[in-house]
């Protein structure tokens, strides 16, 4: 049986999905509708290529201009007169200005083969991309030519070994491009689009067709930053991960007490949930503490509070977080939900993640990252990242705000399965008085007290009254 | 008949063309019959219509692929009117007359 031999594109994640890349010496479409990251998607492809695989590129524009091509390589940070000049990337610019053409009798495309492989020998192309070759369609009337030509145009670029990157126009309806080139390009076809949900865009890739490989199934969300584009794998939802034995005390002695004197398991999720002014962000505080007086290294995901205005308020109860961020064991991320849309988040979490690798990470508050997506992306993201956390071994806790009895949230996003220990604070009123209770409603694989204790802040931190 | 009426037609709308000069080029890619057709019918109009006035000058791409890219030549063949300006493009194997002439602004449509 015939291996089919894939290429990397050097896009992160995008690899992984697809066990290797694109196809090589195939063509593959790239299909989305305007702003969907087609472009990028070809850039990136051809950049790293050049840059990285010594895979010189040809990019063939039917779209934009030279200059407007060149300040978007250089929007990735490349220079493109520079890769130009060294022979590793070559830009062509074809425009089709109708009004100046006029037509009579047969003709065929063979001036754009020629200006192909020209551009192509120069620089010893591996790599191809058009982009978007269905700019043609507006330039000249003889669809018929030009379906035949560019059939013919992708069967050459196979034969000569190249891997090109077509990009193509998103049609109505079923129709993945305008002119259907899906019907010629059929070894590999990619789609990507551009949804906005309350004013977040959420940008997807998704991999229709992967002729003789498997790939990955469903949708993918992906973003661009200042390194490109990333796409995020989901990761393994076979739930294999390893699981601990081990405990890992909260912070709060009491509250130890509760859970069979042990405290979490280790590398498990928490979730602590509270109206305002509960002690959710004490309880993260306490946690982290007793993390870092191990020696641990925490990661803090602040979706609320400043680290200053946290660092301050925990002074008031015990807790001196500044003195754990000095000795580099915890960090802090502070971030504004409405910054990036739920997806970068999570992407973004991820690679604060690989590079401090904490053995336990807070996020304080989740309901706030809750905020800018739907319930349904909010389920998915959630397994995403907690499946992420439990595959390095990372202890989590979540907090998040509730109004009244204090499980909404848990029931709303449905995230009570994927969680394994949750806490749930309230305010009672006894009296003329208003007490915080704690209620750990569940936690897996252990006893723990169906008790209901009566929180209270003491400048020792923390304290639970059964 | 036909070709009686039409020629009437093109003395009746042609333009007043007798002091300009006409660089025209041809762009294909080695001998093809679609080559030779264009570059057969190129003469004969412009010896109908532009004796004296005209050169053209064809570029084979297969010999000279960079040139491809200047005056944007993506199908083959292309007819390009460089002077006068403003530049005008013709691809197809010029068969249809009146096109042609139309489309180099020697006649009106």
């Amino acid at each position: 049986m015939e291996i089919l031999e894939k290429i990397p594109t050097g896009i992160r994640g995008f690899d992984e999905i697809t066990e290797g890349g694109l196809p090589k010496a195939r063509c593959t479409l790239v299909a989305g509708g305007p702003g969907s990251g087609k472009t990028m998607f070809a850039m990136q492809f051809l950049l790293n290529g050049a840059i990285n695989y010594d895979e010189p590129g040809v990019f063939m524009s039917f779209e934009e201009k030279k200059e407007d091509l060149a300040k978007n390589f250089s929007s990735l940070g490349f220079d493109i007169n520079e890769l130009a000049a060294q022979k590793k990337v070559s830009i062509d610019y074809v425009r089709v200005e109708r009004k100046e053409i006029s037509e009579t009798g047969e003709y065929d495309l063979e001036g754009l083969f020629v200006r192909l492989d020209y551009a192509i020998k120069k620089i010893g192309a591996k790599r191809v991309v058009l982009d978007t070759v269905e700019s043609l369609f507006a330039g000249l009337s003889n669809g018929a030519i030009l379906r035949a030509e560019l059939r013919r145009l992708f069967e050459w670029l196979k034969d000569n070994g190249m891997t090109a990157v077509i990009t193509g126009e998103k049609g109505d309806g079923a129709a993945i491009t305008r002119q259907g080139l899906e019907e010629y390009v059929s070894d590999c076809v990619v789609v990507l689009d551009n949804r906005i949900y309350d004013q977040v865009a959420t940008r997807r890739l998704r991999i229709i067709k992967y002729r003789g490989s498997v790939h990955g199934q469903g949708e993918y969300p992906f973003l661009f930053d200042e390194l490109g584009m990333s796409v995020l794998p989901v990761s393994s939802l076979k739930l294999e991960h390893k699981v601990s034995e081990e405990h890992i005390l909260t912070g709060v002695k009491d509250l130890d007490a509760m859970m069979d004197d042990v405290g979490y398991f280790k590398g498990s999720t928490i979730l602590v949930t509270g109206s305002a002014g509960t002690g959710k962000s004490t309880m993260s505080a306490s946690f982290t503490e007793a993390a870092c007086k191990r020696g641990e290294k925490v990661l803090y995901f602040s979706f609320e509070e400043s680290p200053r205005q946290l660092k301050r308020n925990m002074r008031s109860v015990g807790i001196d977080l500044e003195k754990y961020e000095k000795q580099g064991l915890l960090k802090f991320h502070a971030t504004r939900p409405t910054e990036y849309g739920l997806e970068s988040h999570l992407l973004l979490m991820q690679r604060a993640i690989q590079e401090g690798k904490p053995s336990v990470v807070i996020i304080d508050p989740l309901s706030n990252l809750v905020m800018v997506g739907t319930l349904l992306d909010v389920k998915s993201i959630l397994i995403r990242l907690v499946d992420y956390l439990k595959d390095w071994g990372i202890t989590a806790m979540f907090s998040s705000l509730t109004s009244g009895t204090g499980t909404e949230f848990g029931t709303i996003a449905g995230i009570s399965s994927i969680i394994d220990s949750w806490i749930v604070l309230r305010d009672m009123r006894e009296g003329r008085e208003i007490k915080r209770e704690l209620i750990v409603l569940k936690s897996r694989g252990m006893p723990h007290s169906r008790k209901i204790g009566q929180l209270v802040f003491t400048d020792g931190g923390l304290k639970i009254l059964t | 008949m036909g070709s009686i009426r039409m020629a009437k037609k093109i003395t009746k709308q042609k333009k007043d063309t007798k002091d300009k000069k006409w660089e025209l080029r041809l762009y294909v890619a080695g001998n093809t019959p679609k080559s030779i057709v264009a570059i057969d019918n190129l003469k004969k109009y412009c010896e109908e219509h532009l004796a004296g006035q005209y050169s053209i000058d064809v570029v084979d791409l297969l010999v000279n692929p960079e040139l491809a890219e200047g005056d944007q030549i993506l199908a083959i063949p292309t007819l390009v009117r460089k002077i006068p300006l403003p530049i005008r493009k013709i691809i197809g194997d010029l068969s249809d007359k009146e096109k042609v002439l139309v489309g180099l602004d020697i006649i009106s449509a």
